[in-house]
């Protein structure tokens, strides 16, 4: 369990993270989600004790991070970069961290095959692809096969098929009654992975709803309309709570009226409709538009 | 997925937890997984042990005068084989900063201090390591210097026994392993290469320099016998000059290990990694 209280965190004038506070359970995986600069890898950083909050607090499993008599074995985190020494093998990498703590170095070869490695263990972890430093920080992360797991934008740089394997991986590890918390800034991926989402945006709090009502309160539909008298139609549905975005020429997209509206009026009007499709957007739409107003916060906080 | 959820040893799980003797234990581990550290700790015996060596054939042929001591003009017999140790100073002190400073360059710092997240313990457990092998291949690089040197030598060859001569040879492995944990910290505390290897550099061997052509002689020296460098070299010299002595040269040199070693502390633990 990972708990979050009014978490703060400035650097200079810039509020990376701005009053978090939420909770993260064990047994379901938890999307943290954010367009980048949202303020996810810094409030992860916090969480592990590697950036100082400006104020606020943030626990695992009841107590700070770094309280812990073994901390590995509380927490194992994957951070965005590579953290790893370039000249050194993933082998011994491993092998070091596991010391600190005391875990025996047979679990150093068994998390190395679990992550798929051990052609490449002894090999520089400076030569790794992308993937292959994924996949070193996972193996790194599970070290001490801990109660929580902090995953930092882990399918960056992994390919299809080690993006399947790491969902898997932590849908197993969540169904074995661990927390798992797993940044993205992709909607898309966290429907496919988690059962429910903390979504900030500049550094703030936007919701904490599970997928299934996120999805739900998604979709929202819009219809969209094609007449070859579309300015008049635009002009005719026109009113409180009906927004239009013009497509292209001689369409348009409504939200805020049905289908079954739109025909009937049409209808009276004498206006004839070429096309009226029923639309529901993306995830990514969704998520867009839930991040809108802390991204348009954005630009006017820069202009001022 | 039962791969991942299973304990993680069948029967009998260790204690898990982190103490001091195994954050020592992970940076010897660290330190040995490095080509480059083990290439650096070569070239620094190579170069404590070279540099000796020809200064003594050279001072040997030359007929230097005989006994140990300062002879104006030349080195005497333990000074020049023990010619190296301003040399190896610069690569032992390489070496110190490459320790830490390459934590945060690649950023394995930050897998470091989720292993130890209470910190200090992983600026100890690196100072104790870097301490250990630098002390002892130090030792075994001054002290093969000085047999190997004597014997170039022959004629009016220093012996151990001779005053002043072990203190010379031990203080040269100290001085030697004081310049490497000096330049560890550096690196904690700049958290750069670059930064903490001009800054040791500066300090080391140009300070020493610079203070002696800008003060006024008349109170230049008295500054000057306090700099790391000549603090040190006071510890090593096989007899006492106009400066500090040997024990105090060794305190003031160690005051400035300890104090650069404090302020790499309070950084690790006040600062964001
Ligand atoms: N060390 C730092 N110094 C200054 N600003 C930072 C630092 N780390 C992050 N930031 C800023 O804080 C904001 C949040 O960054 P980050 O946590 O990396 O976001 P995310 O992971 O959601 O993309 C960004 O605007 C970033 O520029
Ligand atoms: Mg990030």
């Amino acid at each position: 369990m990972i708990e979050v209280h009014e978490l703060t965190k400035r650097y200079g004038a810039k509020t990376a993270v701005d009053s978090l506070t939420f909770t993260v359970r064990p047994g379901i995986v938890t999307g943290f989600l954010g367009p980048n600069g949202a303020g996810k890898s810094t409030t992860m950083r916090m969480i592990l004790g590697l950036d100082r909050p400006t104020s606020g607090t943030a626990t695992i499993n009841g107590r700070p991070y770094a309280e812990h008599t073994a901390p590995l074995r509380q927490a194992g985190a994957l951070l965005d970069a590579k953290a790893v020494h370039t000249g050194r093998s993933a082998y011994h990498h491993l092998l070091a961290m596991a010391a600190t703590t005391g875990v025996p170095r047979a679990r150093v070869d068994e998390v190395i095959d679990l992550v798929g490695l051990h052609e490449v263990a002894r090999k520089r972890a400076g030569a790794f692809s992308l993937g292959m430093g994924q996949r070193l920080g996972i193996a790194s992360a599970l070290l001490a096969d801990p109660e929580v797991l902090i995953l930092d934008e882990p399918v960056n740089g992994l390919d299809p098929e080690g993006i399947l394997w790491i969902r898997g991986l932590m849908q197993g590890l969540a169904a074995g009654g661990r927390t798992v918390f797993v940044s993205s800034h992709l909607m898309s991926e966290m429907a496919l992975t988690a059962q429910h989402l903390v979504v900030v945006g500049r550094g703030r709090l936007i919701a904490d709803v599970s997928v299934a009502d996120f999805i739900e309160r998604a979709a929202l539909e819009s219809v969209l309309v094609r007449s070859p008298r579309a300015v008049e139609l635009h002009d005719l549905l026109a009113g409180p709570g009906v927004t239009m975005l013009s497509v292209e020429r001689g369409a348009f997209e409504v939200t805020g009226l049905a289908a079954d509206q739109i025909g009937d009026r049409a209808a009276t009007a004498g206006i004839a409709l070429h096309e009226l499709t029923v639309r529901r957007p993306s995830l990514e739409a969704a998520f867009m538009e839930l991040t809108r107003d802390a991204v348009e916060y954005q630009t006017v906080g820069a202009a001022a | 997925m039962s791969t991942v959820t299973r304990p993680i040893v069948s029967a009998a799980p260790p204690r898990l937890r982190v103490t001091q003797a195994r954050v020592i234990h992970s940076e010897w581990i660290k330190f040995w997984s490095l080509r480059s550290t083990v290439i650096t700790l070569a070239v620094a015996v190579t170069l404590m042990i070279g540099i000796g060596l020809l200064a003594s054939s050279m001072s040997g042929s030359g007929a230097a005068p005989a006994g140990p001591g300062p002879n104006p003009g030349d080195l005497g017999p333990v000074d020049a084989s023990l010619a190296g140790l301003t040399f190896a100073q610069l690569a032992f002190g390489t070496l110190g900063v490459l320790f830490m400073a390459s934590e945060y360059s690649t950023g394995m710092i930050r897998s470091s201090l989720t292993a130890v997240p209470k910190r200090l313990p992983l600026l100890w457990g690196k100072i104790a390591v870097f301490a250990a092998v630098a002390l002892v291949t130090g030792l075994a690089a001054s002290a093969i210097a000085f047999t190997g040197g004597q014997a170039l030598i022959g004629d009016g060859a220093a012996s151990w026994t001779d005053p002043g001569v072990a203190r010379a040879v031990i203080g040269s492995a100290v001085i030697l392993a004081g310049s490497g944990v000096l330049g560890l910290a550096l690196g904690a505390l700049l958290r750069s290469t670059p930064a903490a290897i001009s800054t040791l550099f500066g300090v080391m061997f140009l300070l020493s320099g610079v203070a002696q052509l800008l003060l006024p002689d008349s109170w230049g020296d008295r500054v000057v016998q306090y700099l790391p460098s000549d603090a040190g070299g006071a510890f090593t010299a096989v007899s006492v000059g106009d400066g500090l002595g040997p024990w105090a040269g060794l305190a003031v040199f160690l005051g400035y290990v300890v104090a650069v070693v404090g302020g790499a502390a309070w950084r690790l633990r006040r600062f964001d990694a």
